[in-house]
């Protein structure tokens, strides 16, 4: 397993959510909650897992990562500019006409993308084929896939985590970012998906379940999937929506939201330093 | 008259294909005896995928394959592919122009006993609107069999209808195949046939007819929809006296309306032999349904007399 500093992974989380408000800036929309519920778990995959090279995006035996929550694309625009995928200053023309970082991930224009989602529900499918795949080449790479916590009411997710369980994929890690809010409110109030643990169990995967915001135990849980052998595993990451920013923390006016002036400043202020230590 | 089936061929020809091509992966939905992909499976165990009874799932999972530099062949019947899979087809497949074949068998009518709900008389509509997607309808076997070896090639996405019965094979053994390329496969003077699929022999039988009226048709065979070279149809309709599309597919979206929108600024009669709008049924026979639902040498006879009035 490799070494881990783990102060640099949190800055690193904390840079990615800094980008993140940059990009989405003044008066438009952007799905800033979704996005940080997952910065840890992207920090620690993008800063630390994976085995990927940012300068040969179509290497053969690279690690992939699949947004099937193809909505959060924005910090994972911020996570592949950060790894040096394509230059930061791009960032600034997110959803700008003709830009290359497009509202939902576009693997025809973004190096580092592996997948056009955005329709809910396909992304896991796609990553079972990406795993199979790497199975009949008998290479070692991973496919991970970040899937939603609404987006397990998609029918298809079921549909691939049977796939996923019938091939014995076990170079697929499936991280639900499990964050309890869908578009409109609360999961449990709106439409109650659960119990999720016991249906990924019943499906035949391997589950661990953690807090998604404690970056020891993303990384731990990253290298425990490591281990699982004959079957997919699933993190279940506990999130918080919008986490990190007080306003945007649990609200669902940021699922797909707007910053005023004054909140946007307001955040970043919020997300300048980790733990007493100076930003990056 | 040789009779050929075309799913047979497709079976044998993924088989060959599978030999040259290491990288050709072929999943298929629990229909594999019907669609022939068992033949794969027996030969290429590692690289067929059954993906039990789940269209959706299987398309997306084709396109994670094809994004791991694999040729990926989905197969299910026509109208669950461009149904019950079109937004996998739509957002997973097309945006991106990613190397998936969706392969449609039993096409149009062809699943004469099963009825309305396994016959696809809309699906050219459907995958025809879809940018960056190439659709095709071969004529018959041998068509077939050279369109394999071209889309192969093809770095893209591609969508295919493949009919259930044995049809008259008839394709020139010396014509290949193009795509977005129409091939004439009778010349004639009088009334030009744009048609695809088991149309096509329909319109070789009233060609046949009519010439012994001395009306003689030229049968141009439109089995690329999507890309379709313009100019060619266009040369292809002009100086005869008038036009006739023929069509085992709904006309809403099938080439009654794709011809006249190329040709709207030449002045020339059209008629159109097509599915009427409706959905199909279940019949004994094949043959029963075609007659039912106008799909003959009759109804392309009874559309070059209506243009040349005799």
């Amino acid at each position: 397993m490799k070494e881990c500093n783990y102060i640099q992974l949190k800055e690193r989380a904390l840079e990615l959510k800094r980008e993140v408000i940059k990009m989405v800036g003044i008066g438009n929309a952007g799905h800033i909650g979704g996005s940080f519920s997952l910065a840890e778990i992207l920090a620690a995959l993008y800063f630390h897992k994976l085995r990927h090279d940012p300068q040969n995006p179509d290497w053969e035996d690279r690690d992939r990562v699949v947004f099937s929550k193809g909505h959060a694309a924005v910090i994972q625009y911020a996570a592949l500019a950060l790894c040096g995928y394509f230059p930061k200053e791009e960032l600034g023309k997110l959803k700008q006409l003709g830009a290359r970082l497009q509202g939902h991930p576009d693997k025809l224009t973004t190096p580092g993308i592996e997948a056009n989602t955005g329709s809910l529900g396909q992304g896991l499918s796609i990553s079972c084929g990406m795993a199979a795949a790497a199975k009949v080449d008998k290479k070692d790479s991973k496919t991970y896939c970040i899937v939603g916590d609404g987006e397990q009411c998609e029918g298809q997710i079921w549909e691939a985590a049977m796939a996923a369980a019938n091939f014995k994929l076990d170079n697929l890690v499936a991280i639900v970012d499990k964050n309890k809010l869908m578009a409109t409110g609360p999961i449990v109030d709106r439409f109650d998906n659960n119990p999720v643990v016991d249906k990924w169990k019943a499906f035949g995967w391997h589950v661990i379940e953690i807090d998604g915001h404690d970056i020891e135990q993303v990384v731990k849980a990253l290298d425990d999937a490591d281990e699982v052998k004959g079957k997919p595993t699933v993190i279940i990451a506990h999130t918080i929506k919008g986490k990190g920013v007080s306003f945007t923390e649990h609200n669902p006016a940021f699922h797909n939201g707007t910053l005023t002036e004054e909140q946007y400043h307001a955040a970043l202020k919020e997300l300048a330093t980790v733990e007493g230590a100076d930003a990056i | 008259m040789k009779m050929m089936s075309q799913r047979q061929v497709y079976g044998e020809k993924l088989v060959s294909l599978g030999e040259k091509y290491k990288n050709i992966v072929v999943c298929e939905a629990d229909l594999g005896k019907s669609t022939m992909t068992y033949m794969f499976q027996e030969r290429f165990p590692e690289r067929y995928f059954e993906m039990g009874i789940a269209e959706a799932n299987m398309v997306s999972f084709a396109t994670g394959l094809a994004l791991t530099d694999k040729i990926a062949f989905v197969n299910t019947f026509a109208v669950f592919a461009s149904g019950r899979a079109y937004d996998q087809i739509r957002q997973g497949v097309a945006i991106g122009k990613f190397n998936v074949k969706i392969v449609g068998s039993s096409s149009g009518l062809s699943d004469f006993g099963d009825g309305a709900t396994h016959q696809a008389i809309e699906d050219i509509a459907i995958m025809r609107a879809i940018p960056n997607l190439t659709v095709l309808a071969p004529m018959d076997a041998i068509e077939l069999e050279k369109m394999m070896d071209v889309i192969v090639d093809y770095d893209g996405p591609v969508y295919m209808r493949i009919n259930r019965n044995d049809l008259p094979a008839l394709y020139p053994e010396d014509k290949p195949f193009e795509i977005g390329k129409p091939v004439v496969i009778r010349e004639g003077k009088d009334i030009t046939v744009f048609a695809h699929g088991v149309m096509i022999s329909m319109a070789l039988k009233a060609a046949e007819k009519l010439e012994k009226e001395g009306i003689s048709l030229r049968v141009v065979n439109v089995s690329s929809l999507k890309p379709l070279d313009e100019e060619m149809i266009k040369e292809y309709a002009s100086g005869v006296k008038g036009i006739v599309t023929a069509e085992e597919h709904n006309y809403m979206g099938g080439l009654a309306e794709i011809i006249p929108s190329i040709l709207k600024e030449m002045s020339i009669p059209m008629e159109s032999v097509a599915v009427r709008d409706v959905f199909g049924q279940s019949a004994h026979s094949y043959e029963e349904l075609l007659v039912h639902y106008g799909l003959t040498d009759a109804e392309i006879i009874e559309g070059v007399r209506k243009i040349l009035e005799v």
